[in-house]
Order: structure tokens, then C-alpha cells, then sequence
């Protein structure tokens, strides 16, 4: 009965987000206020029959009901709960109703926050999310109904999760990523209103910020957690593959990055308003665009979903549609770039024209990567590949030029810049100090680590240092400007703030991948019990083998103390590891689960592999310097980002005042 | 009306590789195209000429040395994940008798090395691809990828992705060679 309920609320979004796609957009037409108002009402309808049904699917998974074909399929009563719900979203059907879910939160979140955004500029923003929640809601009616039922012959038990998938990190990466994928629609439903209004101006680009800065923020989160999954589940010590399921999320993020700059220049200067509204295309479509690539089964990776070229049709005739459509209302609406340039050349609108361009060539980097191999099959030129070597040659240098720039950012003005004298003796004195602290930081992890000095490395951290020394005396400064007090603190905006702390992040980051890169070391060994292997100051010993058992796996536990050996001084035990290799009994799977003692300068890592003769095991150490910073640094880019969001020019109060009239258009 | 225009790029960029996904979906349902599927150019055919160093020994290796049984020649890198969930059947499989060819694709040799250290090493030996030449000649789509040859040396099947139990009942004991 449960699972019909769902089924049946599921059904009857259908023809209400087709009533809410249309009927207030005819109100539009008519200036029938009433009809608009209604595309509210329907919002908190549709959000409350989704999760109806998404209530329904996840109490037939807790309490595995096999009757459901999708829990049979995906879940088994030997887990435990939390990946039984979990389970909802482990497989096609589940997670696309956890994506219409979602997009129907949003709408939710829209219809009730925006109450200073003109009417008819709501009204538009919501019809068009509607539209998109139809054609999902076709698609998952249609094609995926994760309700169907095998009333005759109920099994009595599942085939469990994907082992790989019962994890933590599993467990909230997804909705992280989807509320980021699907949050991408709000920006991109504004600029369909945008262009159907033809309203481009500075009020539009602060309506649409706040949704893009929260979207992007989770995108963030869950593209990292997607990451630091992977290095600690896969066994293998790598945070990031290249795979085409990771690049279809990064396409967006890269897209969300550019835009969220964007739209700064068009609130505060009103300038690239067609870029702008491009990127908010552009990043919902990149986002659909890989929901398409890991759903249709047209290209092969470890993250697919179970395939079907039917589904994959209908995907791409939706993609086709909204984006096509999109792009073609961009085309005929879109304004018109004027000629001749208002801002001198050094001004704080070039310098986030350059970040447009450059994670523009990002985007087209990873598009081509991972599209081109489809293309050339497609028009029988035969099949090409690309893999990690293309990605991080053009990814580094394209990284690298991106930071140094933005080491500039806090402090070129916008519209014109006049480089003082005193400035220029500032910045060479950061960049020295700069160069200083990365001499100091790369000859001690040479040090540290017994390497020689790396010059690459010294570059890299650099550049990171420069970034951050310029982000941090410009925030100083402007603190000592209004006197060091918690009055001046609060006299910054949060949007400042924001800045700092996301392009702090983006310091932290590149220079954790830097440095991991080039400084981590590893070992493969065969070891019995009581052996020992260094690396670098670090003893790892192999201490006991033990079996664990727990409810729905078998283990081979090892124990493996750490020890820190220093010339002079006796060795000290930092920390005992237990990597396990677990059998899953009910898919019959091997898993590794690998030991990590973190800590922010360096991860001490043991993944434990096959065993080669009796008492004696393959196992595999690492120790990565400054790996966390990687995903430390997402933190803080992704914190930086919804701090911006709540600066008190998005409030309602301060929006409100200087609300225009009912949907004029005010052409610039 | 130049510019006008020029607003056009993004719907026409769209638009090509839309018609591309289009070409390429039809093609999956009709059961023309299979990403797991070699494009037929290559079965029926012969392994293309290679002269490339051996994983371990750095000696060079060519058509010649490939055995005259039936076997598998799996592409396979330490960089690739799906490489490493697919390592285990192959284990599995050279324990059966059944004789597997490596060919270490754009990898650095000592991590490749150390992977079969630490996981067992199936392969009769491996061709170290480090620019992939022969896996342009055979069209490898990306790794793990799996090419079936007969015992005449023609290539059988291709399949794309991870080796599993299902592909091998499936896809390959039908094909009806002797392993």
C-alpha cells in the first residue's frame, strides 16, 4: 500500500507541474495577478507530493519490502539502516527521484524567499522550473518507475548495495552533488525570465546571485566528497581519476565558477551581461548534460548506472529541448555586447574577463576530453582515447596562471586602476615574501622527506603563497584602515569576507594537490607478521592479522603500528592503522578498506592487498604530505561562497526598497 | 546584426554535438553501436604490427611472440580504477589456464610494476604502451578494455569496460573458442 501511495504521488506531480508550467505564464500574458500567484501555491504542492513519495520509497526500503523490485535489486535486510536509505539513491531510479525532489525543494525555496523579486519575474522563474520538473518527471514515470512491483514471486531476500556504495561518504555525496546540479536551475530559470523580459540589469544579477553562490557551494562539497571518497575507499591513494563521471561534475563547477564572478560584474558594474546569462545556461545544461552521460550508458565508466539506450534517448530529446531552446531564445534575446571598451584596461572588470576566459578553456579542456573519443566513434573516425595524462598537462598550467591572477583581485578597483608606485613596492614585497616562505616550506618537506629540493614544487608553492599573502594583507589592511576593533570587523561586508576566505581556499587547495603530487611517496610490499618498511622517517610494522566479522561482510583486519624514527632519538609509536579487505557476502564482493592517520601536514595511509602465501600479505603504504589541504581548501571555497549569500544587499529589506515597478522592463 | 549573429555560436556548438549524440543513440538502439563493442573495423582482422618493450625486461617485443592459443589481450593502466575492480576476475581467469596479454597503456612503468607486485600478476607478460601507439592502430577507447583473439591471431570480440563474470558467460564463451 506504501509504495502505491508513493507511486501515486509521484503520478499526480505530473499534471500539476504542467498546469504550473503553463497556467501562471498565461497569467503573465493576461497581467492576471491571481494566475501568477497560483505558481506559488502549486510549488509548496508539488514539493509536498514528492516527498510524499520519496517518504514512500525509503520506508520500503527500510523495511525491506521485496515486493518493490528496486529494493530487491539494490538492498538487503542484512544491512544496516542507514544504508538501506541510503540504498534509495544507489541506484538509477532512486536517485532520479531524489533529483526531482530536489529541484522541487528549490522551487519551494524560490516560491517562499523571493517575496522582493517582482511578481512577474517570479512567476517566470517558476514556470520555467516546473517545465523542467515535467520533463523528469516523464522521465521517471515513463521509463524509470522505481515503485513497480513483483507481487508473484517475492524474494526473500536482496542482492544487497554495491559495497562500494556503503560508505559515509557515499551516503551524502550525492545529495551534495544533486542539490548543486539541480541548484544550477534557479540561475538558469533566471535567465530565461531575464531574457524573456529583457531585463539584464544590476537587480536581476542580485536576485540570481544568492541561488548560484549556495548551488555552486554544494557543488563544491560534493565534488569533494565525491574525491576524498575515492582516495580512501578505492584502496589506491588517488583522490582524482579523470573518469567521465568526475568530469561531467566538474563541467558544471567550472561553469558555476565563472558565473558566480560573473554575475559580481554585472550587479555591481552591469557589464557582460550576455556572458552572464550564457553561464547560467550553460551551467544547468552541463549539468543535465551529465546526468545524460552517466545515465544513457553512451560512455563507460565505473560510476555508469545500469545502462539503457531508451532512456538514453529520451534524455537526450529533453536535453535537447531545454537546452537547444535555451540557447536559442539566447541567440535572438540575448543583448547585444556594445563596442568599445567603458573600463580601462587594468580594472577589476578585465581581470574577471580573464577568469571567465580561463575557466572557459577549463571547461572546453574537460568537454573535449571527455567528449571527443564519442565524436570520433560517431562519425567513424575511428576510436581515440584520453586519459590522465592530457587532463593534468593542460590542468596544471591552466591552474597555476589562474591563482597568480588571482593574487591581484583584492586590489585593482573597478572601471580603472592607476598603478601607484607604492603599490608596485607592495606587491614585489609580497611576491618576495612569498618565494621566501615557499624556499622555507619545500627545502623542509625536502627535508622531511628525504627528496631533493624541487623546483616545480618551489614554483607551485609559490604562486599558492602569493595568492594568499595578497589576500590576507589586502583584509588586513582594510582592517587596520577603520581601526582593529570588532566595529571595523563587522564594517566589512560578508561578501568581502566571502572572497577572502573562498580565495584563500583556492590557495590551499592547489597547493595540496601541488605538493601531494610531487611529494608523496609509496611502497608495495610483501609483509609478514612483525615486518617492518620505512619511508622517508616513517616505520610501518605489521603487528597482528585478526578476522572481524559484521552483519553483512567477513574481514581480514591488520593491525600496522606506525613508528617516527629520528637519528638520536628512540622511535615512537604515532599510531596503529587497521586496513581491512572485506568479503561481502550477498554480491560477493572484495572490498579494501584502507587505514588512514590524517593529520593537516601529511596523511599516513595502508591499504592491505592480497594475501601472497600463508602469513604473508601484499600491503601498500603511503604518506602524502598536505593531501587534506585538497579538500580543506574545497571546504573553505564552498564556506566562502554561502557567506557572500548572506550579505545584507540580498536581504529582502534592503532589496525591497528599491523594488521597480510590476515587471517593467528596464532595457540597458 | 554581426553581433546578433555571433550570439548564434553557442546554439550551432550545441547543435553539432547534440546531432553527434543523436547519431550515436540511434545507433545503440538499433544495435549498431555498443560502447562495449568494437566499431567493426578491426574484428575479423588480424592484431596490427606493434614493436614495443616489454614491461619488466624493456626487451622488444613484437607479433611474433604472441601466443598461438587463444587469449586475451587486456589494456590496463595503475592510473585507472575500474582497472583495479577488474583485477581480481583476471586472476581469477589466468588461474583457469586462460592466457592473458598486458598491454600497459600510458603508464609509468614503475607503478605499473609495483601494481602487479601488490595484486597478482596474470598476464604472460606485458607490452609497455607508453604512448599508446598500439592502442591508437587497435582503437582503445580508454582502459580497462578487452580484446579477445583466436588462436589464429584474428581478433574476436572486443569489450569495453570491466572483465566480469556476466561478459565472460556472456559475450565470450559464445564465441566458442578453445581456452
Amino acid at each position: 500500500m506504501i509504495p502505491e501511495i508513493g507511486h501515486f504521488s509521484l503520478l499526480l506531480c505530473l499534471p500539476l507541474a504542467l498546469v504550473m508550467a503553463v497556467v501562471p505564464l498565461i497569467g503573465v500574458a493576461a497581467k492576471n495577478i491571481v494566475w501568477m500567484r497560483f505558481a506559488s501555491t502549486l510549488a509548496i504542492m508539488q514539493w509536498v507530493l514528492l516527498f510524499l513519495s520519496f517518504l514512500a520509497l525509503s520506508y520500503s526500503f527500510f523495511i525491506d519490502d521485496f515486493t518493490v523490485k528496486l529494493v530487491t535489486l539494490h538492498s538487503n535486510t542484512a544491512l544496516p539502516w542507514y544504508f538501506k536509505l541510503s540504498a534509495v539513491w544507489g541506484n538509477h531510479e532512486g536517485s532520479l527521484l531524489l533529483w526531482v525532489f530536489i529541484l522541487a525543494s528549490w522551487t519551494l525555496a524560490v516560491g517562499l524567499a523571493s517575496s522582493s523579486i517582482p511578481l512577474v519575474m517570479k512567476t517566470r522563474v517558476l514556470s520555467v522550473l516546473a517545465m523542467i520538473s515535467v520533463g523528469f518527471l516523464a522521465f521517471i514515470i515513463f521509463t524509470s518507475n522505481p515503485f513497480d512491483r513483483s507481487l508473484i514471486m517475492t524474494p526473500s531476500e536482496g542482492n544487497d548495495l554495491n559495497p562500494l556504495l556503503q560508505d559515509i561518504g557515499l551516503i551524502i555525496h550525492p545529495p551534495m552533488l544533486y542539490i548543486g546540479y539541480v541548484g544550477f536551475s534557479v540561475a538558469f530559470a533566471f535567465a530565461i525570465a531575464a531574457l524573456l523580459e529583457g531585463r539584464f540589469d544590476a537587480e536581476w544579477a542580485r536576485w540570481t546571485r544568492p541561488w548560484t553562490n549556495i548551488a555552486w557551494a554544494f557543488l563544491t562539497v560534493g565534488i569533494a566528497l565525491g574525491s576524498w571518497w575515492a582516495y580512501y575507499e578505492l584502496g589506491w591513494g588517488g583522490w582524482w581519476f579523470w573518469d567521465p563521471v568526475e568530469n561531467a561534475s566538474l563541467m558544471p563547477w567550472l561553469a558555476g565558477a565563472a558565473l558566480v564572478h560573473s554575475l559580481s560584474a554585472t550587479e555591481k558594474r552591469g557589464v557582460f551581461k550576455s556572458w552572464t546569462i550564457l553561464l547560467a545556461l550553460l551551467a544547468f545544461s552541463l549539468s543535465l548534460l551529465g546526468t545524460f552521460l552517466v545515465r544513457s550508458g553512451i560512455l563507460v565508466s565505473v560510476h555508469a548506472f545500469a545502462s539503457d539506450p531508451e532512456r538514453g534517448l529520451f534524455i537526450l530529446a529533453f536535453l535537447f529541448i531545454v537546452v537547444g531552446g535555451s540557447l536559442l531564445l539566447y541567440a535572438l534575446k540575448a543583448p547585444i555586447m556594445k563596442g568599445g571598451a567603458v573600463f580601462a584596461l587594468i580594472s577589476r572588470e578585465n581581470l574577471l574577463l580573464i577568469n571567465n576566459v580561463l575557466f572557459a578553456i577549463a571547461l572546453t579542456v574537460v568537454l573535449l576530453g571527455t567528449l571527443f573519443p564519442l565524436v570520433s566513434t560517431a562519425l567513424d573516425l575511428g576510436s581515440y582515447s584520453v586519459g590522465a595524462p592530457y587532463f593534468n598537462a593542460m590542468f596544471a598550467p591552466l591552474g597555476l596562471l589562474t591563482v597568480f591572477i588571482m593574487g591581484f583581485a583584492p586590489f585593482i578597483a573597478w572601471n580603472r586602476f592607476t598603478l601607484l608606485k607604492q603599490q608596485s613596492r607592495q606587491w614585489i614585497l609580497h611576491l618576495l615574501l612569498a618565494i621566501f616562505l615557499a624556499m622555507l616550506l619545500v627545502s623542509g618537506l625536502s627535508h622531511q622527506y628525504v627528496a631533493d629540493f624541487n623546483f616545480l614544487a618551489f614554483f607551485i608553492a609559490s604562486l599558492c603563497l602569493w595568492l594568499a599573502v595578497n589576500t590576507l594583507s589586502h583584509f588586513f589592511f582594510r582592517i587596520k584602515h577603520g581601526g582593529l576593533s570588532f566595529h571595523s570587523l563587522s564594517q566589512l561586508s560578508l561578501s568581502y569576507y566571502g572572497m577572502v576566505i573562498a580565495h584563500i581556499g583556492m590557495a590551499v587547495m592547489i597547493l595540496g594537490i601541488g605538493i601531494t603530487s610531487i611529494y608523496e611517496s609509496q611502497k608495495d610490499v610483501r609483509m609478514a607478521i612483525s615486518d617492518n618498511v620505512s619511508i622517508n622517517s616513517y616505520r610501518y610494522q605489521l603487528s597482528e592479522i585478526s578476522s572481524v566479522t559484521a552483519s553483512n561482510y567477513d574481514a581480514t583486519r591488520a593491525s600496522v603500528n606506525v613508528y617516527h624514527d629520528s637519528a638520536g632519538e628512540p622511535s615512537r609509536l604515532i599510531t596503529t592503522l587497521y586496513p581491512e579487505k572485506r568479503f561481502y557476502r550477498a554480491s560477493r564482493n572484495m572490498m579494501t578498506e584502507a587505514g588512514i592517520d590524517a593529520s593537516l601536514s601529511r596523511d599516513l595511509y595502508v591499504s592491505l592487498g592480497e594475501q601472497l602465501e600463508p602469513g604473508v600479505w601484499a600491503v601498500r603504504v603511503h604518506v602524502k604530505p598536505l593531501v587534506r589541504c585538497i579538500w580543506l581548501g574545497a571546504i573553505l571555497i564552498s564556506l566562502g561562497a554561502i557567506l557572500a549569500t548572506f550579505d545584507k544587499r540580498y536581504k529582502r529589506s534592503s532589496a525591497a526598497r528599491s523594488e521597480p515597478g510590476l515587471g517593467s522592463p528596464s532595457n540597458h | 546584426m554581426i553581433s546578433r549573429l555571433k550570439l548564434f555560436a553557442p546554439l550551432i556548438i550545441f547543435s553539432v554535438i547534440a546531432a553527434v549524440f543523436f547519431r550515436l543513440e540511434n545507433r545503440m538502439v538499433s544495435g549498431e553501436y555498443d560502447p562495449s563493442m568494437l566499431p567493426s573495423a578491426l574484428i575479423d582482422h588480424p592484431i596490427p604490427e606493434f614493436s614495443l618493450p616489454a614491461l619488466s625486461t624493456e626487451r622488444l617485443l613484437t607479433n611474433k611472440d604472441l601466443p598461438n592459443q587463444a587469449y586475451i589481450i587486456n589494456v590496463w593502466a595503475s592510473w585507472c580504477i575500474s582497472c583495479r575492480v577488474e583485477h581480481a576476475y583476471l586472476n581469477a581467469l589466468s588461474q583457469k589456464g586462460v592466457a592473458i596479454i598486458g598491454l600497459n597503456y600510458k603508464d609509468r612503468p614503475l607503478d605499473a610494476l609495483q601494481w602487479l607486485e601488490r595484486l597478482g600478476n596474470p598476464y604472460q607478460f606485458n607490452l609497455s604502451d607508453l604512448k599508446g601507439q598500439l592502442a591508437l592502430d587497435l582503437g582503445v577507447y580508454g582502459a580497462p578494455e578487452n580484446y579477445i583473439v583466436g588462436a589464429d591471431g584474428i581478433i574476436r570480440y572486443r569489450h569495453v569496460g570491466i572483465l566480469d563474470d556476466n561478459v565472460w558467460r556472456d559475450k565470450i564463451v559464445p564465441l566458442g573458442l578453445s581456452w
